[in-house]
Order: C-alpha cells, then sequence, then structure tokens
C-alpha cells in the first residue's frame, strides 16, 4: 500500500474518532447545565473540557458556555471543531477514495454535507439530537467500514488511528479530571462531586459498562481502574493500547520490512504496562505521571510508525 | 405535421438536426419508444426522477473542480435525465471512422517524431508541426512501446444539420470524461429503470477493464505481470473525481508526483513495505508537469528524474509524451490528408471546414467575417480560448482581431455549427438543446470503443457551448444493438 494512502487512512480515522469524542463532551456538559446547581458550577467543567482538548484559554477572553459549545463545534480556523473534523476526516477519505468503499465514502459525505447546514441556534437550542446524530454518524462509518471494506492493511490503520486518538483522549481526561478532584481516603466520592465523576464515566460511554462491573456504587479508585485498565471496555486506555499492538502486528506481518521490530516493542510495552500495572500503586506513586508517560508513548508509537511505514528515507528503504 | 404533446409545448424545431423529431415532428424510428413513455410520466415524476438523480451525484460526492472560483470549489456535473440514442447502424460507422482516425494518428506520432516522411513528402508543412508548443524536441528519436502514442483517445464529434457525425476535434493529450459516462448510466439505471425495458442497450461497463488491458499492453519488454498506476495532479484537480473512479475500476493505485521515487533510471512508488518498482504510469497530468528535471522545473505535480526513466525505457507513460502535436488545432486540418497518406483511405468521418490564420487569404477572409465564424486557439481545450462570432460583442471581436494578427499562427476558425439538438427536461417542460458526443477511443492489441460515449449538452437556451467549465452538462448515450 502507497505511504501516503497509509497515512491518509490513520488521519481519516483519527479525525474522525476526534469528533466524536468531543461530542459525546459536549453532550455531556450541556446535559449537565440542566443539573446547574449553587454548590456545583459547571463553569469549572467547561474549563477542564478545553484543557482535555488540548485548547488554550487566556485569562482576558473567558468565554461563556455557549461560546465553548459554537468553538467545539463549528468554529473554523485551526481548531479541532467537530465540524473541522469531520470536514478533516472527509479530505483524508477524499484523497484515497478509491482505497476505501463508496459506501464508506457516502456516509462520510453525508455527514459533513448535513453538518454544513447546522447552526449553532439551532444545536444550543436542543443539543441531544445533534450530538446524537454526530456519535451516530460516526459509528455508522465504523460499521460500515467493518462491513464493506477488506480488513487488509488499510483497514489496520483505520484502527491504528482510531485507538491511537482514543487511547490519547482518554488519558487527557483522565488527567484533567483527576488533577480538579483529588483522591480522598477510602477512594469516597463525596456528594457534590458525585455528578463529576457520573460525568467522566459518561464522557466515555461508560457509565453502564462501569455499574455491571463494580455496581453503581462509584469509587475513585474503581473508576480510574476501570477506565484504565478494564481489557473489555472498548473505551478504556488498556484495551486501546492492545488494539493499537494488534494493528502494528498485522502491518508489520503484511509488510514484512526489516525495520518494524522497533514499532512492535514499543507498542508491545505499552500494552504490557497496561496489562500488569496496578491501580493501587500508580495512585499512590502519583497517578499525573503516570497519564503523562501513557501520552508520551503514545506519542512515541505515532513517531515510529511514521518512520516506519511512512516518512522513511529513500536511502533507508534501499539498504 | 403532427401535433407535439404538452409537455412539448416549448419544443421547437429550427435548422439544427433534431435527435428525436424529424423535420415534420415525427419520432425517428429509434426514439418512438422513449416518445411514448415519456408521454406517459407526469412532469412531478420526472422532476422527482431528476432531484433523485442530483441527489445521488451529490452524495456520491461525483463532483468537479472549477477553477477560477474559491480554492477547491466542488460542483456536480448537470445531468439531464432523458437518453440520447443512437442506432447501431449511425454507431457501425463511427466506429470504423474513429478507428481509422487514431490508427492513422498513431502512424503520424511515430512518423514526425523519428524520420518525419510525411514532412519530407510536403503533405504537412513541416513549419506547422515544428512551431506547435505541444512538440516535444525531446521524444525525438525515442521507441515507444508497439509504436503506440495515443492509447486513450476522446474525440469530440457532432452531428451536422444535414445528420451526418463530423468531428470536431481530438483530444490525444489526457482526455476527461469517461467516468461521467459510465455513472450516467448507473445513475440511470438507479433512477429510471422503467425506460430501459423497451430498449435492447450496448453495454458499457467493460471499459475498466478493456482500459487495463490497454495499458497492461503497453509494458516495458521483459515484464510480465507490470505494476500500472494512475498519476493524478490531485484533489484539486478538476477531474480527479475521475482518477480514483478508474483507479478503483482497474483495481490499480493512484499516485501522485510525491509518491514516486526515480533510482537509477528506475521508477518506484513509496509502500509501507519500502519502495516498489512502477511500469507502466497511467499519467492524467500534462506534459509539461511530469519531470520537473526535463520540462517545467516549477512543477511540483510529477516525479524529477521520470524522463530519463521513461527514456531509457524502463517505465511507460501512456498517453505518450507530445501526443498533443497531432490535436493541435492546426494540424486538425491536415487529419484527412494524413489518413489518405499512411493508410490510402478516405476518412470516414469528414472534418469540419477550418480555415488556417496563418494563411494570408484564409486570414484576411476570416477577419471580415469574425461575427460568423468560430475562433479558437489551437493549443487550448475545455471551451476557453474561443470567440463564437455570432454571439459575441463587437469588444470581444476587436480583441480577438488583434489577438489573431499579433499570432495567426496560434488560432484557427470554424463556420458556427448548428450542433444537433436533443429533448432535455428543462424547468418540467421537454425543450431541446444543442448537444455533442465523445467517444472514448483505446488502443492497444487491438482497437476497443465501447458503444456510446459522453453525449455534453449545452444547457442554457440557443448555448452551443457544452464544457462543463461552461455551464455544460450530460446525459447518458444509449446505442442500441439493432
Amino acid at each position: 500500500m502507497l505511504s501516503r494512502v497509509a497515512d491518509n487512512l490513520y488521519w481519516m480515522s483519527r479525525y474522525l474518532e476526534r469528533a466524536e469524542h468531543t461530542a459525546r463532551l459536549l453532550d455531556v456538559a450541556t446535559n449537565l447545565m440542566l443539573e446547574h446547581s449553587p454548590v456545583l458550577s459547571t463553569r469549572r467543567h467547561w474549563e477542564r473540557l478545553l484543557k482535555g482538548l488540548h485548547i488554550p484559554q487566556t485569562d482576558d477572553e473567558v468565554m461563556d458556555e455557549y461560546a465553548i459549545t459554537n468553538l467545539l463545534t463549528f468554529q473554523t480556523g485551526p481548531v479541532s471543531s467537530i465540524r473541522n473534523c469531520i470536514a478533516n476526516a472527509r479530505d483524508n477519505a477524499r484523497q484515497v477514495r478509491e482505497q476505501i468503499s463508496s459506501e464508506m465514502w457516502m456516509q462520510l459525505n453525508e455527514l459533513h454535507l448535513w453538518i454544513q447546514h447546522a447552526s449553532i441556534e439551532a444545536v444550543w437550542r436542543e443539543p441531544y439530537p445533534f450530538y446524537r446524530a454526530v456519535k451516530e454518524g460516526s459509528h455508522l462509518f465504523q460499521g460500515i467500514t467493518d462491513a464493506t471494506m477488506n480488513h487488509d492493511q488499510g483497514w489496520q490503520f483505520i484502527q491504528l488511528g482510531r485507538f491511537m486518538e482514543r487511547a490519547g483522549a482518554t488519558a487527557a481526561l483522565l488527567k484533567v479530571h483527576s488533577e480538579a478532584f483529588p483522591f480522598t481516603s477510602h477512594y469516597q466520592i463525596h456528594v457534590d462531586e458525585y455528578l463529576e465523576w457520573l460525568s467522566l464515566l459518561k464522557s466515555c460511554t461508560a457509565f453502564e459498562a462501569y455499574c455491571k462491573v463494580y455496581t453503581t456504587d462509584l469509587r475513585s479508585n474503581t473508576i480510574m481502574e476501570f477506565l484504565l485498565f478494564n481489557a473489555e471496555f472498548p473505551r478504556s486506555v488498556r484495551f486501546c493500547a492492545e488494539q493499537i499492538l494488534v494493528a502494528l502486528d498485522a502491518i508489520a506481518q503484511d509488510t514484512s520490512t526489516h525495520r518494524k521490530n522497533r514499532v512492535e516493542r514499543i507498542a508491545g510495552r505499552l500494552r504490557a504496562a497496561l496489562s500488569f500495572d496496578q491501580v493501587d500503586e500508580i495512585l499512590t506513586e502519583g497517578l499525573n505521571r503516570y497519564l503523562e508517560n501513557i501520552e508520551y508513548q503514545c506519542g512515541q508509537i505515532h513517531n515510529i510508525t511514521y518512520e516506519t511505514f511512512i516518512n522513511y528515507t529513500v536511502d533507508a528503504a534501499l539498504s | 405535421m403532427t401535433t407535439l404533446p404538452p409537455l412539448f409545448s416549448q419544443y421547437a424545431l429550427d435548422q439544427a438536426y433534431d435527435e428525436m423529431l424529424s423535420p415534420d415532428c415525427r419520432p425517428r424510428p429509434h426514439y418512438q419508444n422513449l416518445f411514448r413513455r415519456i408521454q406517459e410520466i407526469t412532469p412531478e415524476e420526472l422532476r422527482y426522477r431528476q432531484q433523485a438523480a442530483d441527489i445521488s451525484f451529490l452524495h456520491q460526492g461525483i463532483t468537479f473542480t472549477v477553477y477560477g472560483k474559491e480554492e477547491g470549489t466542488e460542483r456536480i456535473f448537470p445531468y439531464d435525465l432523458l437518453p440520447r440514442i443512437i442506432s447501431g447502424s449511425e454507431w457501425s460507422t463511427i466506429e470504423h471512422g474513429l478507428t481509422q482516425r487514431i490508427t492513422a494518428l498513431n502512424l503520424f506520432l511515430e512518423d514526425i517524431y523519428h524520420s518525419g516522411k510525411i514532412l519530407a513528402d510536403k503533405v504537412v508543412p513541416h513549419e506547422l508541426v515544428y512551431s506547435s508548443p505541444n512538440y516535444r524536441r525531446k521524444m525525438r528519436g525515442i521507441h515507444v512501446p508497439n509504436g503506440i502514442y495515443v492509447s486513450v483517445c476522446g474525440t469530440d464529434l457532432v452531428r451536422l444539420p444535414n445528420g451526418q457525425f463530423a468531428v470536431l476535434e481530438d483530444n490525444l493529450r489526457v482526455p476527461s470524461g469517461v467516468s461521467y459516462m459510465l455513472v450516467n448510466r448507473q445513475i440511470m439505471k438507479k433512477v429510471f429503470p422503467q425506460i430501459f425495458g423497451d430498449y435492447s442497450i450496448r453495454p458499457i461497463d467493460y471499459y475498466g477493464r478493456a482500459l487495463l488491458g490497454t495499458l497492461r499492453f503497453l509494458a516495458p519488454p521483459h515484464r510480465p505481470d507490470p505494476t500500472i498506476v494512475l498519476l493524478t495532479p490531485g484533489v484539486y484537480n478538476s477531474a480527479y473525481f475521475e482518477h480514483t473512479f478508474l483507479a478503483r475500476l482497474m483495481g490499480i493505485e493512484l499516485v501522485q508526483g510525491s509518491d514516486l521515487v526515480v533510482h537509477d533510471n528506475i521508477v518506484y512508488m513509496r509502500t509501507t513495505a519500502g519502495l516498489r518498482r512502477v511500469d507502466v504510469i497511467y499519467r492524467r497530468i500534462d506534459d509539461d508537469f511530469i519531470d520537473p528535471l526535463a520540462f517545467r522545473p516549477d512543477s511540483i505535480l510529477g516525479a524529477p528524474g521520470l524522463f530519463n526513466a521513461y527514456r531509457a525505457g524502463n517505465v511507460t507513460l501512456a498517453n505518450a509524451l507530445g501526443t498533443g502535436v497531432a490535436d493541435d488545432k492546426a494540424i486538425y486540418a491536415y487529419v484527412p490528408a494524413i489518413i489518405r497518406y499512411y493508410l490510402g483511405e478516405d476518412a470516414i468521418l469528414p472534418n469540419v471546414e477550418t480555415y488556417l490564420l496563418g494563411d494570408e487569404k484564409q486570414c484576411d477572409h476570416v477577419i471580415s467575417n469574425l461575427d460568423k465564424l468560430v475562433v479558437k486557439a489551437v493549443g487550448e481545450s475545455g471551451g476557453y480560448g474561443m470567440l463564437i462570432g455570432p454571439h459575441s460583442t463587437a469588444t470581444q471581436r476587436a480583441e480577438f482581431k488583434d489577438k489573431i494578427l499579433a499570432n495567426p499562427r496560434n488560432y484557427i476558425a470554424q463556420p458556427t455549427l448548428a450542433l444537433s439538438r436533443a429533448p432535455c427536461f428543462i424547468d418540467g417542460q421537454i425543450e431541446a438543446r444543442h448537444i455533442d458526443l465523445r467517444p472514448y477511443i483505446l488502443y492497444g492489441d487491438t482497437v476497443t470503443i465501447v458503444p456510446g460515449g459522453l453525449t455534453r449538452v449545452a444547457l442554457q437556451q440557443g448555448s452551443l457551448v457544452v464544457n462543463s467549465s461552461q455551464g455544460g452538462g450530460s446525459k447518458d448515450t444509449w446505442v442500441l444493438s439493432d
């Protein structure tokens, strides 16, 4: 497969995953506003939301909820707004139209055309159906992808992009959350903070899945354990690391290049750490540093994947 | 004289040939079934189906990019619901004529880039060839596989008022539009299946296989299992949709210049598994941009070193470089002579009468009749650089006069043709619009012409310009197997 095609498929998938993630965060945040109480200001929640998406905020220009919703949904320019992410996903897909199935292209193209006509006024009036449609649009695309495209190398790059993005997004979300809500002894959750922890789970569509494992008794350590280390939940960091390794293994096997060892080693290391580390130890030793390290390792995997399969020098390829 | 049904109240016959109706207002035999069908359908239903077709184009992203507008403006190519029908016997003449023409043009190209016999014999003036901006000196003496210069050709045909088909121009460089021919048929089957029932229409969907076979035939010797790629300028090219469409149809890689690497005169593409050798490039990039080391140094679309690899015979380009000299509009005037010279036959499909402005007498005639003639720049295509006399203003004519006198070799003139007209669905009515026909000719171990082609429509009333860049549309084209 062409290196450029791998690059386009990878970013197509990442951007769509990013759009879906942002839609989920906004859905949860606008929902949280409805239960706004004097004790619990949602103001901080919205600030954390921006921080978790790595969007810098200046002190002199404080945005209200409406402005943030508009920014993250429709803003043009160099912002990962939902509209931009979908347009970028489509642009990448457009460059590899002959590689993906017509059904995939049509779904992404229709999603793109649909969001071009949406307006902030309508979304602000009724956020839920809009964000639900974005999430469903993304899910539909993934389903169509799995059902209509060869599960070949290109599909593996799509998987890789999705889980790389998801691993990073979940780690970033956990980081800003744990900074704001320090762990108490016995990991009890104070009643004032209950909605925030619930929102954290919902931001990962994890509430129901969590309850099945730990019951509805929310504790900060088990929530962290679930979102970091659960082997079966598809948005946990461990699950993502597992899928990243599977995809990279398949790509390495398919290309059988002699330069693949490095990338397999580093992806294997992340997976191993997430499989064997204990939540108690991590909470004692410093969760923040641990999450930063995960983000760093994801960055490494990305870079080495590119050096191995996409941006290699001609000299390296001919040697 | 029969009266036409209400749906046709705006339908008027004039001196142009009408594809559907004979001069006494009766449908021609091969249009009878369609004519009857249309009357059974309500305008609402026609409108509904037209919308279904438009949405289908938009959602599938079957669009072209308009230049000169905001970067990357995508538009759908307007599509008309009513098919254009060509009878089997008419098609047979077209097929023979086009086969004859491409055979002669390939011999001509081989000749002028080698011994130049036709020039020595003064059948074609050598200054006309050497002064063409599309003549590539670098191609002299280079052997192309099987002597095939033009493997993919799109020839524009028009039907004259007497019903005869004539050649308006040859497109021997990177002809486009074939994807619309194929897509129009697909969409037609989807949105309007009922009207197929009455006809036996020759299929066209083997085009992809035929094109692949043609390209495979061009592989350098000793490369039995060649890797074939399609080279595109990228997403901002107006025909990008077509490039992706054809690559998928053939199951070959769609590459951009940046995907190619030339090392020791071998062309490779960058893949995730390392570099992979490329043998045949179906290039959809103009000569000038193919290799910055050999041609335009500012081109970032091609690959440095590609021309040397080509000259060394390690890779084949289709079409070959330098084919544009033979579709130069001034050379066009000599094609009947070229056919006679190489094949000893008369041209089956006539040319349109053409004045060469390099000739002083013809030039004087044209200058004094600018309001009646169509003037075209010889190296241009896509409807750019054109003056349509009867539809022009005095200022435009004065402007063209200056341009012509400054560089007469650069222009030709033709009489304003009454292109034939076909029924189109416009604003709830059936109206007649001018059309042309671009069949696609493949020249490999045999000549393959899928029956039909792209029928382009000048959608504005009275307009004679069918180019998509100038507001033209298209319709499905049926060749009957009668």
